[in-house]
């Protein structure tokens, strides 16, 4: 393992978004604030989600999971998109990092601005809303295997697609649909039993259910189940990932 | 010693295309190679391949003796590439870039290799300088620099100067002649064959995915193909045909010029000229020019494709 180029990808690939933090950091954050607004104020009067627990307050940590899920998932595959359309993918190929270095260092990256944008999120709501905090330690490893899951994807994405068109069709078709069907604005226990089993498919459902756990105490599914499950998903396309890097798969063909 | 780089029964294979067919080929440490070849040839998928690019489908290729897949760290380490097409990373500075390629070698502190690098491609003013804020001819050197930025032993150029000025194209020469005088090995693709035939010690051919030739410069001058004979004629009647031992050599008829393409050895320029007379011309001017390296590559190029 060649640590000082992991690391060196790692930081080119954080400097890159945050010299354009306007989009990649403040711009997901007001999103998530402009929901919590139009939803907030349309769904306020609705019965409990959980017990004792108000709609705004069930909203905000589904926010907060759907954009690090969607921006966990922007950075690695735009960033990777980007350079093979420019190009310029080529100095990180003819470098002598291995696909398991290059594989760390773009889900990391993609997962420190998950974690950024989520908190960002957090800290933006925290003047209107007091949360909980149940359990602190669900709500890390939810959010860093909740980002792990969708940072992945990403690379596959990114990889995967030779252009932006099939980068947004991987975007708009499977993950913002699986994101905002993930029980983000409702608890999936409201949902017909066809749709309830549906989402039991969706590994961002486990990802918004444990991570809302971690402040209410409560959630649909068991955290330790769910953490499985996510953490399951997130094996099986890291070595899904890690076996199209390691074969040279539309990157060194 | 192993040599700088060494390709051995090289197959690249594409659906539709079988770009490489066997190539064998060793390039010797220290060496000014020329890789030369029409479009499509191959030398960007042999180059591709020497540097990591590309998978090939059958074959060895080693970069001072290491194998270009199971031990492609070090053989990355050994060598640096100018790709063919000028790309740059619009987020970064010209010294973040280079700063960013280093870390890749795993090299931390670079930042003295950095600035004479910079001295030397004349960008020392420009280190703090977007990418996207630089001209063509910059944004070439800076790649150069991203590729000598872990000081490797051999040095891959493919078309290093197209569309590169002439004036640019003079001073990048000279850096890169002092490279190969520090010892360094070059590889250099190009197109334009005078600087092949100036530079370069030994060159390779290739044509249609095979090697067409391999051999010094001097030898491959020296391949029998001959030298160009141009003659301005006066005529009563202006020349409808020539004469039939002429006629297989002509390669130009305009007017009162005429360009004739002569055997090394075999063709006399006297008899040419008694067999003009003979059809009652009169030659006004001889112009002699010995072949060079773009009737050599024109020759094996074409007579391969036949």
């Amino acid at each position: 393992m060649m640590h000082y180029g992991l690391y060196t990808l790692f930081y080119k690939e954080v400097l890159r978004f945050f010299k354009v933090l306007l989009q990649t950091l403040l711009a997901p954050i007001v999103t998530a604030l402009l929901y919590l607004v139009v939803f907030g104020q349309a769904l306020a009067g609705r019965a409990d989600a959980f017990p004792g627990v108000g709609y705004v307050e069930f909203l905000i940590p589904g926010l907060i999971m759907m954009s690090v899920i969607q921006n966990a998932f922007a950075n690695s595959s735009s960033s990777l998109i980007q350079s093979k359309v420019a190009g310029n993918l080529v100095f990180i190929l003819l470098a002598p990092l291995s696909h398991l270095e290059f594989f760390a260092a773009f889900v990391a990256a993609a997962v420190l601005r998950g974690v950024l944008v989520g908190a960002g999120v957090y800290l933006a709501t925290l003047p209107f809303v007091d949360l909980p905090l149940a359990h602190p330690g669900w709500l890390i490893a939810f959010t860093v295997v909740g980002a792990g899951v969708p940072a992945v994807l990403g690379v596959i994405a990114g990889v995967w697609a030779v252009k932006f068109d099939q980068l947004a069709g991987f975007q708009n078709f499977i993950v913002v649909p699986l994101s905002f069907l993930s029980g983000v604005f409702y608890s999936i226990q409201a949902l017909p039993e066809f749709w309830r089993a549906l989402s039991h498919l969706n590994p961002f459902f486990y990802a918004v259910d444990g991570f809302r756990y971690g402040f209410f105490g409560v959630g649909d599914t068991d955290p330790l189940l769910s953490l499985g499950i996510l953490g399951a998903f997130l094996l099986v396309l890291s070595a899904l990932t890690l076996f199209m890097l390691r074969t040279g798969y539309r990157l060194r063909d | 010693m192993p040599d700088a780089i060494s390709v051995a029964g090289l197959h690249k294979r594409y659906p539709a295309v079988h770009a490489l067919k066997g190539i064998d080929l060793a390039i010797r440490r220290g060496e000014f190679f020329g890789l030369l070849g029409p479009n499509g040839a191959g030398k960007s998928t042999l180059i591709n391949i020497i540097a990591g690019l590309t998978r090939y489908t059958e074959g060895e290729v080693r970069v001072l003796g290491h194998d270009v897949v199971r031990e492609y760290r070090a053989a990355r380490r050994h060598l640096g590439v100018v790709p063919q097409e000028v790309v740059f990373d619009p987020f970064f500075t010209v010294r973040e870039v280079l700063r960013i390629q280093s870390g890749y070698f795993g090299l931390r502190r670079n930042d003295a290799w950095i600035d004479e690098l910079l001295d030397a491609l004349a960008l020392a003013d420009k280190a703090d300088t977007n990418m996207r804020a630089l001209s063509g001819g910059m944004k070439r050197r800076v790649m150069i620099a991203q590729a000598l930025v872990h000081k490797p032993e051999v040095v891959v150029l493919d078309e290093p100067t197209a569309g590169v000025d002439v004036e640019q194209r003079k001073s990048l020469w000279e850096f890169v002649r002092r490279l190969h005088a520090q010892g360094h090995t070059i590889v250099l693709t190009t197109h334009y064959l005078e600087e092949a035939e100036a530079l370069c010690e030994r060159i390779a051919i290739i044509n249609r995915g095979e090697l067409a030739a391999l051999d010094t410069k001097e030898a491959l001058l020296a391949r029998g193909i001959g030298r160009t004979l141009r003659l301005t004629l006066t005529t009563g009647e202006p020349l409808a045909t020539l004469p039939p031992p002429l006629a297989s050599k002509a390669r130009r008829i305009d007017g009162t010029r005429l360009e004739l393409q002569l055997e090394k050895g075999a063709d006399s320029i006297i008899a040419v000229l008694d067999a003009l007379r003979g059809e009652g011309a009169t030659v006004v001017d001889v112009a002699i020019e010995e072949a060079d390296l773009e009737d050599v590559f024109v020759e094996l190029t074409r007579s391969a494709g036949r």
